[in-house]
Formats: C-alpha cells, structure tokens, sequence
C-alpha cells in the first residue's frame, strides 16, 4: 500500500481538471488499459489499490506524450514512475527485470555483459580517453556499446568528429549506464547511485562538455543530473552546428529517399526537431519526406521507460509495425532515427512485418557517415 | 499650541470587540501622552459613531483625531469628512488599522489586545506631528480621447457625445467595427452582426460631436486627470476618399496579393482593397510602391484611376488634442492555433478556427460535411501556452457554430469536445439546452492529436481522426472529421505593451490591462482619468463588453461633468536648500511628477501628477524631498514607540 496524498502533493496532481488530454494522446492507451487520468482521479480520490493488479503500468514507455498535452502542467508519467517505484520497492520485481537492474549495478549496463568489454565497440580506431584533455567527452549509450546491431552508430560518429576536426575523446572503461531507463523503471536508489557516481567520474576526467549516441542519455544528463550537471548535445545538435559552420561536409551521394522517426527523448520531451531533419536535408543525392504524424505528433517506437526488457500487458499489437506502415506510406525506402532503442524495435518491425525488401531503418550517424 | 488628541477605537460589530479587549484599549490609549479623551462604540463609521468625534472636536478643542478601526482605505475618506465637518483640517486625522491588521488575522485575544495599543499609540505618536493640508481642485478639458474603434470604444464614444461632451475616437485601422465586424452572427441571440453594427457606425459618423481618425496610433500622452494631451500619428491611406468613386479598377491592376486579415486569413487581397467599410485604401506595408518605389504593374493602379483618387503624396498627419478623460478600448488578439501543433492548424486546411467558420458563415461559405469536431479550450486554461484563464466566449461560439452546421446540414454528425461547458451568462444555459436538441453531441474530453486517416502523406483536405479520451466512458476515441474547427481564445495584443507604456497602465499576470480593483472600480486603472473598456482587461462577449464600456463613460464624463477634479494633498515636497539636484527621484517616479529645475538646478515636484508613493522619498540620498503626512520625522516617532 502506498500514501496517494503525499504522490498528490510530490507530484501537484490538484492542477488536474480530469480533462482526459492524457490519455488521449498517451499511444500506448488504445491498446492497452493503462489511462494516466484515471490514474491521477484515484490518486485524488484518495483511492488504494494493490499495484500487483496494475501489470499495465509496465505498458508504459514513459514518452511523456501525456505530460506534453496536459493544459495544466501535471506530468502523469511521473506518477507512472513513482508507482513503479513503490512496487519496485515492495521487492516484487518483474522477471525480466532483474537481470538487466543487477547487470547495471554490478557491471555498469543492463545488457549483462561484463565491463571490461565496454569500449570494444571502438577498436582499432584509437579514440583518446577523455582524462588526456579533449574538449567534447563521446558518451555511449550501452546499447551502442554492446549491442553489435548498434555498435555501428558510435564508430561513424567518431569518423564524423574526426572528419571536422574536432577534438573528443571517451571515458573508456570509466563509461556506464547513465540510469535514464534504470529510473524508468522505478529503481530510484540504483539511479540515484550511477548519478552520483557518474558525476564524480566525470569530475575526475574534468569533462567540461558531453555528445551523447541516444537521446536516452542525453535527457537524463540535461533534465535529471541536477544542479552539477555537465553541458551535454545530443550528436544531432552537434552535427547540425558543424555542418551549418562548415566544419563538417559530404562529398558523397546517398541515394535515398528518407522519412524520419522522431525518438521521444528528442523530439517531444526536448524539443529537438529542426537538428535532425537539417542533418538529413544536407546529405547529397538523398530526398527527405515526411511522416503525417511526425514533430510534435510523432509516434512513440515503444523502447523507452524499461520497454526494451518488457513486453507490455499488449504484446500482440505493436506501435513500431505501425510505424513501419506509416513510413512506406510516404514512398520512403530508408526510415531514419536517431536513437538506438528507436533503431532495434523499428528494425524488429521491418523483420516482423515483412518488408526487408521496402525499407531500411538507418540511424542518422550511418547515412551522414556514409555520405562523407 | 499643545495638541489635544482624540482616540476612537470602533468594536465593528464583533470584528474587532471579539478578538480585541476594547474596554483595555480605552483605558490604555486615555493615558498616552497629548490624549485628551479614548472613547470606543460598536461603529465609529454609524452616524452615532461620528457624532460622538464632532461633538468632542467642539466641546473639547481637539486638534487632532486618532480612530482606531478598520484600514483606511476603506473609512479615511469617511473620518476626513467627518473632522472637516468639525471644523478640522481632514489631514490631521490618522488611522489605526486593528481589523484587518489585528482582530482578522489573530486568535489569542491577550494577544491581539496588546498589538492593538501598541498600533494606537503608533498613531498617536505621529498624529501629534500631522500638518494641515489644502484640498487642492484643478479645472478640467471637456472632451475625451477614446482609444478603440472597435464595439467598447463606439460605445463609449457614443455615450460621452451623447452626454454633451466632444469625443475623439482613435482607431489603428482603416475602418471601425473591430472585431465584432468580423463576426456573421452573435450568441445566444443569433442576431446578424452586421444588422447590429450598422446602426451604430451611422450614429458614430453622423454624431456632431465626435471626431474619428482611422488609420493612427496614439502616440504620446502628457499631462493628467482633466488635462491630457494626446499626440496622434495618423497614417495615409493614399486613396482621396473625396474622388473615389470605388470602381475597383485599381485592385484589379494591383500586383501584390496578401493573406486577408479581415477574412481571418481565409483570402488574399490586393495591396489596394476595398476595406470592410467598403471606402478603397492601400495597404502601405503590402504596397512595393509605397515601400520601395517601386510596382511591377504596368499600368500601376494610380495610372487605371480615372478620377485620379491615388494620391502617393500623402504623408502622415500628427493631430495634438487635449482632453480630460481616456478610454482606453483596443481589444484582444485571437489565439494563434499553431501554437498547438498536434491539433494540426496549418497543416490541413480543414482544420480552421472558430474566427474563420465565422468569416466562412459571413460570407456564406460554408459547404455541407459530414461529420464535424469542434475543440473548446484552444489556447485558454492552458499553463503550457501561458494562458491560463477562461477565455468566457469559446464554449458559447462552439454551441452556435455547432448548431448552425447541425441546422444547414441535418445529415451532419457534430461533435463537440469539452471539459466544462461554462454557459453563465444570460440565456446562454438555454442556449446550450437548445443546441444539444438539434442533434449536436458533446463528448467530454479535450481533443489531444489530430492527424491524416489512411496515409500519411499530409494531404491537405483529407479526412482527419480526432484522437482523444472520451472521460465518461474512460475510453480512449477516435472519431473521424471533415472538418475541425478549433475554439481559439483570446490574448492579449501584441501592441498592449505600446499603449501600457504610452499612459503608464499596469498589467495583469495574464498580460490584459489591469483594473483598479475587479469589484469595487472595474473600469478605473492606476492613472486618474484613464478608463478601460472591452476585451484589452480581459476575454469578453459581445454584452459584457458593452457594459463595461457604459460604464467606463460614466466615469470619464463624472469627472468631466463636474469641470473640476480633486487631487491628492497629501504629495511629495522639495525642500530646495537640501536638494543636491542628483535627479534620483526623477528617476524613481513612476508617474513623472518631479523634474530638475534648471534655474535652480533643484528638483521640483508636479502636485498633480504626484499620487504621495513615497518612492522618491526612499531614494532620495539627502531626505530633501518629503511625502507630506509621511515624512521620516512622522514615521520615526511612529516606529519609535513601538521598539
């Protein structure tokens, strides 16, 4: 059981005029018998209720659609997070769960792999480490790090930096999770832990300014460090300023025509919307389109909020296939993204839905480098 | 002369007597030093209440009073007329706020009783040292400036003209009417606008006693109360209203084409046009000869004009008058719906908002649909587009459109997404009684996406689906739309901030023009003599509107009635054997009442326009400039009793 007036309080749920604006935006409440209003009334009715009934608050990918609608400031999925966290905290973790939060404690990742090998997604191309004085720290998603499906993405963003001369380096083994997904999830004490510690790491490499691989790790750095945070771009705002000065040019065609995903922690919780498509604009040969529901109106992917180790109460019916469709529909052949969890369920889709021979999802990083 | 104190301590009913030990407080002020009798009685304001201080200020010789009540700003001008009555110069009467200072926000009654004495004899200490004062008058202009043409600003002009007085009614437009000149129909009446209009402007362009100038600003306003001067800049229509015979040949010869603001920006028109007034003008911002000296027209439209009514040697015109009241009326600006991107606004033309279907139904434009959402809410009680307030008209706008469309297409599936529907004013629950029984439907949720059915490649008049919760049924919906008409509010104008500055009004939080108090003085504002009207305080209809713009003539022509004003006495003062000349209280003055002399190379402080603020006493580095009434020597034997 859990005190609803103090969640009312923490999270100023009284603005709440019950107007629905949530949930009806929310991309996961079609399908799915999670409603973040209805949430928010019983928290102000004052109404308990055993949380092990609730699985769909695992549904949510906290996209935070719901917090952007609302007229009145209240941000239902942080209310959705905080009652993971009392189920969380009851010790009743969901299955899949467990390993992921464990490896992310123990090895710094929620991929369970070990992590020494953290930084073997860039060997051979000699990248420096951040503690010998670089001016930008590269900070890679563990996605990015581990997964060979994404380790493609952080190597063309080295070639790219090196391409405009700019000079980076990384944390080498001293990198780990940034906690985004762990507080997600509701783990607010392992999330308090890698924050803390990450600050202190890069304090210790005396790390002035950061470019991230996922928006994932760029949110949280920016809106969830607190006041020690480090300056910190999300690789679409670093690109967009190199080519718009010059510093960064294609020389190459990229044959293609380009629909565009915008990744949530991007787009609609940070307002970057103009970075990537000028990226894809500037690339030589290609012809960008666009998604009816795209900006401010895109559609979640459903990776985000621990949805990358949960299935969701809804398994059957996926927002990526209909993103696959979405995407066909404007004639484009290559799906752009610019986050690796967007990347793996959108490629995930293009394979579930049958159409490896139409589209391809490409991460910006691939598609710019291949055009330099 | 020693000074003869009264103190009168008021119960107020129970207000003060239950919380304060009245009886211990006369016993205790009857004691202070120069007291020469504490009297206390249930209501000092009552007849009786003031009776008991003129008999004592003819019996007992007081020169000064102390009445310890409720705060001056309710009663002080009461007790001033009262000591006056006997005999006393009002300003040596001082007041000790025990309610709302003492009794109203305390408990412990021992408490509250001690705090009472200590406040009294605060008032006491100082009210020895008050100095007599002279209740100044100063004559008035008998005319007013009304800044607005649009239904407040006609309104009242027409109201003031009619009372006797000359009026000068300043519009920023080529034509009167404003916003309501836009409309097709009104609510809950379902009157024609233009039938409702056009009485009005005959009576303002006919009336002998009211001026119009179009196409202006105000500019600049010196001066105050009963005497302002206003400077005028009003610009060239380039059209010789004298010679047009309004043939329409230049429009056609014209090259420029201009989203049409009148038309909510449904059309385009001409850089020259015929205005709604239906007078031809050029648009002098559209116009490439106007702005560059250029047309790529050949012939331009001064060379099509037969009668030679294009006249590009016009220049702009500056017209001084001087009045003695301004209302100020300019209105509001409509929301702009982009600012909500996901309900798609410029991106599909068959999302449009309540102004255009209002510009779509004047010009008898509507064509039949299907089915038809309209969206409440768009751009008010909304923290994220900084507006946070019920904009009063939109629920009533989407009831008349939506029954409308439901009349002139029965077949039509109308849909109205809400979250309150606000139906307060007169007639408009019946109103909405009535709509509902045409067959229109109200679902209660806001609308949260709006976005393409079937592809997803925008095409822009393409069935739409309307996503959102229906909150009833606890259900996300989709319902698809022909046609979406957003039920935009209203917000302050972008120029609010221009006329602000010019008169020196304040503004709310929500960026309107700000009222002196929103119950007791609605239409008054900060300045003496300025007066407001219409939607430029705030989101009004049509009837609210009107109202307010009665009584904001009301209380300009009270003043101008009377041909004189009462000012304030109790005003800053240079002693100019101190003053250094540093300019700092210039400087600090919000209302611009003192100015360096430069004879004297002293400051010098406008008696009018001074409001006795005390802000230039607080900057003033030497203590040469004073508030009369509350000079450091007053306020210091006030505070120090109380240490």
């Amino acid at each position: 059981m859990f005190d609803t007036e103090s969640l009312v309080q923490q999270y100023e749920l009284t603005a709440c005029i019950q107007c629905g604006k949530c949930t009806g935006g929310c991309p996961i409440a079609l399908k799915s018998a999670l409603n973040p209003r209805a949430l928010v009334y019983q928290m102000l009715r004052g109404e308990e209720f055993e949380l092990v009934s609730r699985g769909e608050l695992w549904d949510c990918t906290t996209c935070a659609t719901c917090g952007l609608r609302c007229p009145k400031g209240v941000k239902a999925v942080d209310l959705i997070i905080a009652l993971r966290a009392q189920w969380i905290e009851s010790g009743k973790i969901p299955t899949t769960l467990r390993a992921p939060l464990t490896a992310t404690l123990n090895q710094g990742n929620p991929l369970v792999l070990p992590r020494e090998d953290r930084s073997l997604w860039a060997d051979g191309l000699n990248v420096k480490n951040v503690a010998d004085g670089a001016g930008i720290a590269m900070f890679t998603c563990c996605e990015n790090a581990y997964d060979p499906r994404v380790q493609a993405m952080p190597r063309a963003l080295v070639n790219l930096l090196r391409a405009a001369n700019q000079d980076f380096g990384t944390l080498g083994l001293d990198e780990q999770c940034c906690g985004s997904e762990v507080r997600r999830i509701g783990e607010a004490g392992l999330f308090e832990y890698l924050r803390d510690d990450n600050l202190e790491k890069f304090r210790a490499a005396r790390v002035s300014k950061m470019v991230t691989t996922s928006p994932h790790c760029f949110n949280v750095f920016k809106n969830e460090y607190g006041k020690h945070a480090i300056p910190v771009e999300h690789y679409t705002q670093t690109l967009a300023h190199l080519i718009a000065d010059g510093a960064l040019k294609f020389s190459k065609k990229f044959q293609a025509t380009i629909t565009y995903q915008d990744p949530c922690f991007l787009g609609k919780q940070n307002g970057i919307y103009d970075e990537p498509r000028a990226i894809l604009k500037a690339i030589p040969g290609a012809k960008f389109v666009e998604m009816d529901r795209s900006r401010e109106r895109s559609v979640c992917c459903e990776g985000g909020g621990g949805r990358m180790w949960l299935e969701g109460t809804n398994s059957q019916v996926r927002l990526a296939n209909d993103r696959i469709a979405h995407a066909l529909d404007t004639g484009a052949n290559i799906l752009a993204t610019a986050c690796p969890f967007c990347f793996l369920t959108l490629s995930d889709a293009v394979i579930a839905t049958g159409n490896e021979e139409k589209i391809k999802v490409m991460d910006i990083l691939q598609i710019a480098n291949a055009a330099i | 002369m020693k000074s003869q104190i009264g103190v009168y301590i008021c119960h107020c009913g129970l207000n003060i007597a239950n919380t304060v030990d009245v009886e211990q407080v006369r016993e205790f002020a009857r004691i202070l030093p120069n007291v020469a009798i504490a009297r206390n009685y249930t209501y000092m304001c009552s007849d009786p209440g003031q009776a008991l201080i003129t008999n004592d200020i003819r019996d007992l010789g007081l020169t000064h009073v102390v009445v310890a009540s409720c705060s001056p700003r309710m009663h002080e001008p009461t007790f001033r007329a009262t000591i006056h009555k006997a005999g006393l110069n009002p300003y040596v009467l001082e007041m000790a706020n025990i309610r709302e200072q003492c009794s109203w926000v305390h408990s412990d009654r021992t408490l509250a009783t001690l705090k009472a004495m200590d406040l009294i004899a605060s008032a006491v200490a100082k009210v020895a040292l008050l100095v007599p004062l002279q209740e100044r008058e100063v004559k008035v202009t008998q005319s007013a400036l009304v800044i607005g043409g649009g239904i407040a600003g006609m309104t009242a002009t027409l109201d003031i003209a009619n009372a006797g007085f000359q009026v000068c009614l300043v519009e920023k437009q080529t034509h009167l009417g404003g916003r309501v000149a836009q409309l097709d129909t009104t609510f809950p009446t379902q009157e024609r606008v233009a039938d409702l209009l056009a009485p009005v402007l005959r009576a303002i362009t006919t009336h002998p006693n009211i001026r119009v100038i179009t196409n202006a600003d105000v500019e600049k306003v010196d001066g105050f109360i009963g005497n302002f001067r206003a400077t005028i800049r009003a610009r060239p229509t380039f059209v010789d209203a004298m010679k047009c015979d309004a043939c329409g040949k230049c429009v056609d010869a014209c090259p420029v084409n201009v989203p049409d603001a009148f038309d909510a920006n449904l059309t385009t028109r001409r850089a020259i046009y015929r205005a709604p007034d239906a007078r031809f003008v050029i648009d002098a911002r559209a116009c490439s000869f106007v702005q560059d000296r250029v047309c790529r027209s050949d012939p331009r439209c001064a060379a099509v004009c037969d009668r030679n009514a294009i006249d590009f040697s016009q220049t702009e015109n500056l017209v001084e008058i001087n009045i003695g009241a301004i209302i100020v009326a300019t209105g509001a600006a409509t929301f702009d719906a982009t600012k909500k991107p996901e309900l798609g606004f410029g991106t599909y033309s068959n999302v449009i908002t309540s102004l255009q279907f209002e510009r779509l139904a004047a010009r008898q434009e509507l064509q039949s649909v299907k089915d038809v959402v309209f969206v409440s809410c768009v751009g008010s009680r909304d923290a994220t587009t900084g507006n946070t307030y019920c904009s009063r008209v939109c629920c009533m706008v989407n009831a008349k459109q939506a029954r409308r469309i439901q009349e002139k297409f029965p077949d039509a599936r109308v849909t109205v997404f809400y979250a309150d529907v606000r139906a307060f004013g007169k007639g408009h629950e019946e109103f909405y009684d009535a709509v509902r029984k045409t067959g229109v439907r109200y679902r209660r949720g806001y609308v949260s996406e709006i976005f393409a059915a079937g592809g997803q490649t925008p095409k822009r008049d393409q069935k739409l689906i309307v996503r959102a919760e229906d909150t009833l049924i606890q259900k996300p919906i989709e319902v698809s739309a022909d046609l979406v008409v957003l039920g935009i509010g209203m917000t302050p104008r972008a120029e609010t901030n221009e006329i602000a500055n010019v008169l020196g009004l304040p503004r709310s939080g929500d960026g309107f023009l700000l009222e002196i108090h929103p119950k007791l003085r609605p239409v008054e504002t900060a300045v003496d003599g300025v007066f407001l009207a219409g939607a430029c305080q705030g989101p009004k209809d049509i009837v609210d509107t009107i109202a307010q713009a009665r009584a904001a003539a009301s209380s300009a022509f009270a003043s101008l009635c009377r041909g004189q004003v009462k000012i304030e006495s109790a005003t800053a003062r240079v002693d100019e054997e101190v003053c250094a000349g540093c300019g700092l209280c210039v400087a600090t003055c919000p209302y611009g009442a003192p100015a360096l002399i430069a004879r004297t190379g002293t400051a010098r402080v406008n008696q009018v326009l001074c409001k006795g603020c005390g802000a230039c006493e607080a900057a003033c580095p030497s203590k040469a400039i004073q508030v009369m009434q509350c000079t450091p020597r007053q306020v210091l034997a006030q505070i120090a009793v109380l240490a």
